[in-house]
């Protein structure tokens, strides 16, 4: 079982986690510009990576959305970071 | 085989005598045997039968290794090692696959054909027509141990989550050693072995430790390590090593207790795990009084049984030789077989040099071996050493990749992995602990004896499976020369053993076929459990209700009290209907009565997430389809959550309390759904210190009061507020108190009644409930059920989320366009809308449906059918359908293609072969104008 560090509480167990999505798949805004590609690769296309990835979690015992880099290999957590404060869409998520 | 009791053994206690059964034998012991030294000492040679053949098999190992004596206990655990159960009074033992005891097995015979059930034999033969047919036959003939379904367990498996810094698996002496240096360093130490004692080798090996004979300096260190705070936990099994540092450990339960499971996280782990010795391979090497020569150090050393009386030791290293002089001292007539040319010969022992075990024979068990030089040696224990396999299980699990070494001829740990050392034994290391120990140790010395392809004989790789080296080459054959595919080809490494005694000996089988070397072959992959755990351990107290636990309102005493009938809605357990009767009348009995006065809900597990904060009304026009910013302060705005696919997810009514204060009423089955939704798109998109987000479903209850006579009975109590309708209308909220605590009171209907939804602190609700109770005697209110409120809802045309809606459902199926329409800002799920698929014409709409058959209620589920060119084609479903107590017919709600557009078509509807006729029409069945609401 695997130990995610969340920002606000600290190393937890994974079962505690729930995922979230690849960071940086940002939402295509404004209804009437995005193409149905661009909507459906937000909705679908997921990066998959082997080894280095790069993920959004939610800490459902406290609530707190964050980053996390992590080896989907190896299973190492390199490091987990806060969203960042009070700026709207960070760009880390969605 | 003739064992025989010598004097000594360090584990028995000789003052407890105790009996035991065997396949109904009666078997003497004593306190601290094993069913297995029992069973030697008691001469009992045949301990179980072989899984494919029903050969006889005898021990093999004195430990975790045994691969043949797999026992049933009675009124416990099956396919247990007899070598790893304590002896006890009164114990009853049964050997597993034989019929009707292992010494006498009625399907000894399959043995003469062996020749004809060679490896696959059962995919090739038993093909046509069906393998299912042929399985449970074949089942019953092979296989292993059968499960007393009466037996129940005594008690929960125990499960212990434990943090250490250092965890020490084995307590042999590469392990003490390390858990020692661990202890001195100030670390938190937990050290466990499988061994109801540790010490390991020591145990029964000959050395001196720091000037202490080694069993002695063993006790000496756990003594220190227990003083100084240190967790050592005996009999107690490692059997998996998972991400990040987690081990599972299962510690047996003496006396009949379950075993407990620790989970123990540790900064950093040290396998000191061992090695465990080789089969040689040569015919018949698989029978009863062949025996690991290790194994035969234990039972003389630690259970005072020497394994025979005419004992030949075969190795092909110098480790076996403290087994060949402790027997010979204890007086056994030793010769030992040493397959290396140049072996040392020891005073005092005969050596034969340079020769090999060819075959083995006897009737039953061994009384002959045939050497390599064609002279034959009688003897009733053949104790063979075919070099040791380094416990690497645990290392591999922990992603670690193996080395061969061919100097000791086996796989070692090889690139270290983070936070995990190995030592010792599992090393490759066969010395005691560097700078402890005085004298050089014993020389492993060792050479090949590797399973020879085309051997005329008959040469057991695996015991455990019944696999022998012609099943190996035929595998190779037949082009299985991945070891992957080879085990499961032929089973080779399978089952409860998992390869411990067979692996290395079938690759390099395999090297040799293919004329590879044997890390090329590389080994199959380690998986948890190391060995066999309790399914009970896993489980722990999680069972019945306790694996998903029901939740459960603050009203649930009071409910009962009024004869409700419990169901499960949602994974809250709720009432379905109150009083004694029939169900289906008492459930039209409480719908009829609620339209004509007044009806009590307890409503509680509705969703009551509050969204506080400047923007929450723009926060929530992202969430909603519908547009919520503009809801005026104090009034109910009923919407549609969706996903970002377009589906609908949720629906409910949004409260505004004030301008910066709403109450999601979500579904109850959705609550942690749509709070950890609202909290993700927050923290990613909002200014999440002008949006807050709080769940207060579990600290409000939420009584309903429905019907025409509900504002009476409200004002009956007086909740101090104004109820009139100019004041609170339809879809309005409002604040008032109920025993000087504030209540929320929202005009809300599910029933299409004039309705009052109170919502108070859950610690309030048992005495709202009882006011009500009481007030509404003089209103001959009735107690609501969740299924009467079902029917209710369902004439109205109301939506079940999960019922009336699928994984496809889009608000325009239910004809709610405005808001996509109209709507200025983005919300969730809005692009989806605008796509081709969202557009199609003949998706599945929201209607109602009406049999026109006289057959009566349409079967929930039902599928509208139209014939293209003969072929019947499904048009959607039956969601909901009821009969309905204020129309006195049938009604129902499906999702049907182009539905809205077909107002007034008939359709045929099929279900398990039933054909029905139903006229589409509107969802809302009842009072469409919604007059109701009002009166
Ligand atoms: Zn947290």
């Amino acid at each position: 079982m695997q130990l995610f560090p969340c920002p606000f509480c600290g190393p937890r167990s994974e079962t505690e986690f729930h995922f979230g999505g690849d960071a940086g798949n940002r939402r295509p805004e404004g209804f009437r510009a995005v193409t149905d590609g661009e909507w459906a690769a937000y909705l679908h296309d997921r990066n998959n990576p082997r080894g280095a990835a790069n993920e959004i979690w939610m800490h459902m015992t406290c609530g707190e959305v964050f980053r996390m880099e992590r080896d989907t290999v190896h299973h190492g957590v390199a490091q987990a970071f806060a969203l960042l404060e009070g700026g709207g869409d960070d760009g880390l998520a969605h | 085989m003739t064992a025989w009791r010598t004097e000594g053994g360090t584990a028995i206690d000789r003052t407890r005598p105790l009996r035991f059964t065997f396949d109904g034998r009666s078997v003497a012991g004593f306190a601290g045997d094993t069913v297995a030294s029992a069973l030697l000492a008691g001469g009992v040679s045949i301990v179980g039968r072989s899984f494919k053949y029903h050969r006889p098999r005898g021990l093999w190992g004195a430990g975790v290794e045994e691969p043949n004596a797999l026992l049933d206990i009675a009124g416990g655990m099956p396919n247990t090692r007899a070598t790893q159960v304590l002896a006890a009074d009164g114990l009853a033992v049964r050997s597993v696959n034989a019929e009707p005891s292992a010494e006498k097995d009625r399907h000894a015979f399959l043995d003469a054909f062996s020749r004809f059930i060679p490896a696959a034999f059962y995919y090739k033969t038993f093909m046509f027509p069906d393998w299912h047919l042929f399985e449970p036959r074949i089942r019953q003939m092979a296989g292993l141990g059968t499960l007393d379904g009466a037996v129940r367990a005594p008690a929960f498996a125990e499960q212990v989550n434990h943090h250490c810094d250092v965890l020490v698996v084995g307590a042999g002496p590469a392990g003490l050693a390390a858990a020692r240096d661990a202890l001195r360093a100030g670390r938190r130490v937990v050290l466990c072995d499988d061994g109801r004692q540790a010490g390991g080798s020591l145990l029964f090996r000959a050395a001196t430790i720091e000037g202490k004979p080694g069993a002695a300096w063993a006790a000496d260190v756990v003594s220190e390590l227990e003083q100084a705070g240190a967790l050592v936990l005996a009999g107690t099994t490692a059997f998996g090593i998972y991400d990040h540092h987690l081990a599972g450990l299962n510690q047996k339960g003496e006396g009949g207790a379950p075993d407990r499971l620790w989970r123990v996280r540790a900064k950093s782990i040290v396998l000191a795990t061992g090695a465990i010795e080789r089969p040689l391979p040569f015919g018949n090497n698989d029978l009863p009084g062949i025996m690991s020569a290790e194994a035969a150090l234990v039972y003389l050393r630690r259970f005072g049984v020497a394994a025979g009386r005419r004992v030949v030791v075969a190795t092909n290293n110098g480790l076996a030789y403290e087994t060949a002089q402790a027997l010979s001292a204890a007086g056994a007539d030793v010769t030992v077989v040493d397959y290396r040319a140049d072996a040392p010969s020891p005073e005092g022992l005969r050596v034969l040099t340079g020769r090999t075990i060819v075959k083995a024979s006897g009737r039953g068990a061994v009384s002959a071996v045939r050497l390599s030089d064609g002279s034959v040696l009688e003897a009733d224990a053949v104790l063979a050493s075919g070099g040791f396999t380094p416990t690497v299980h645990l290392y591999c699990q922990a992603q670690g990749k193996l080395d061969w070494r061919d100097d000791i001829l086996a796989f070692v740990p090889g690139r270290p992995v983070e936070g995990v050392e190995v030592v010792g034994a599992a090393a490759g290391d066969f010395s005691l602990p560097a700078g402890l120990a005085e004298g050089a140790g014993q020389d492993l010395g060792i050479v090949a004896a590797w399973p020879k392809s085309r051997a005329k004989e008959r040469v057991w790789i695996d015991l455990q499976n019944d696999v022998t080296a012609k099943d190996v080459e035929l595998a190779v054959r037949e082009n299985f020369v991945s070891v992957e595919h080879l085990k499961r080809y032929t089973t080779l490494g399978m089952a409860t053993d998992q390869g411990k005694t067979s692996n290395v000996n079938g690759l390099a089988l395999v090297a040799e076929l293919t004329g590879r070397r044997i890390p090329e072959v590389g080994t199959t992959t380690y998986r948890p459990p190391f060995t066999p755990v309790p399914l009970a351990s896993f489980a722990g107290a999680r069972s019945g209700t306790r694996m998903s636990p029901l939740r459960r309102l603050p009203l649930e005493r009071e409910h009962r009290a009024d004869g409700a009938t419990f169901r499960e809605y949602g994974g809250w357990l709720r009432p379905a209907f109150y009083g004694s009767g029939a169900p289906e009348d008492r459930i039209q009995a409480e719908a009829t009565a609620t339209r004509a006065g007044v009806a009590l809900f307890d409503g509680s597990p509705l969703g009551k997430i509050e969204v506080v904060g400047p923007d929450a009304g723009s926060f929530l026009d992202f969430i909603y389809y519908n547009t919520m910013s503009t809801l005026a302060p104090g009034r109910c705005r009923y919407g549609f959550i969706l996903s970002e696919a377009g589906n609908i997810y949720d629906d409910g009514v949004l409260v505004r309390l004030d301008e910066n204060r709403f109450v999601v009423s979500c579904s109850s089955s959705h609550v942690a759904g749509v709070h950890a939704l609202l909290e993700e798109w927050r923290q990613d998109r909002f200014d999440r210190r002008r949006v807050f987000i709080h769940n207060a479903t579990a600290e409000m209850a939420t009584l309903t009061v429905t019907g025409p006579q509900s504002r009476a009975l409200l004002e009956a109590i007086g909740l101090g507020l104004d109820l009139d309708d100019a004041a609170l209308p339809h879809m309005a909220v409002a604040m008032g108190r109920f025993e000087g605590q504030a209540a929320r009171i929202a005009r809300v209907s599910f029933t299409g009644e004039r309705s009052y939804e109170l919502s108070v602190p859950a610690d309030h609700a048992a005495s709202l409930w009882s006011r009500l109770r009481r007030e509404g005697q003089a209103f001959g209110a009735t107690l609501l059920g969740l299924e009467a409120l079902m029917v209710l809802r369902a004439e109205k045309g109301y939506i079940v989320i999960g019922k009336d809606t699928d994984g496809t459902s889009r608000p325009m199926d239910f004809g709610l366009t405005a808001p996509l329409e109209r709507k200025k800002v983005e919300f969730i799920g809005r692009r989806s809308l605008v796509t081709e698929d969202a557009a199609r014409p003949d998706r599945r709409q929201f209607v109602g449906l009406e049999a026109i058959d006289g057959a009566g209620v349409l079967p929930t589920g039902a599928h509208g059918i139209e014939h293209l060119a003969g072929t019947p084609r499904s048009l959607g479903y039956v969601t909901s359908s009821y009969f309905s107590p204020a129309l006195q017919r049938p009604i129902a709600l499906g999702l049907i293609e182009r539905g809205l557009d077909r107002m007034g078509d008939i359709i045929e509807l099929q279900h398990l072969r039933e054909v029905r006729r139903a006229r589409i029409v509107a969802a809302c069945a009842f009072d469409a104008e919604g007059g109701r609401l009002h009166a």
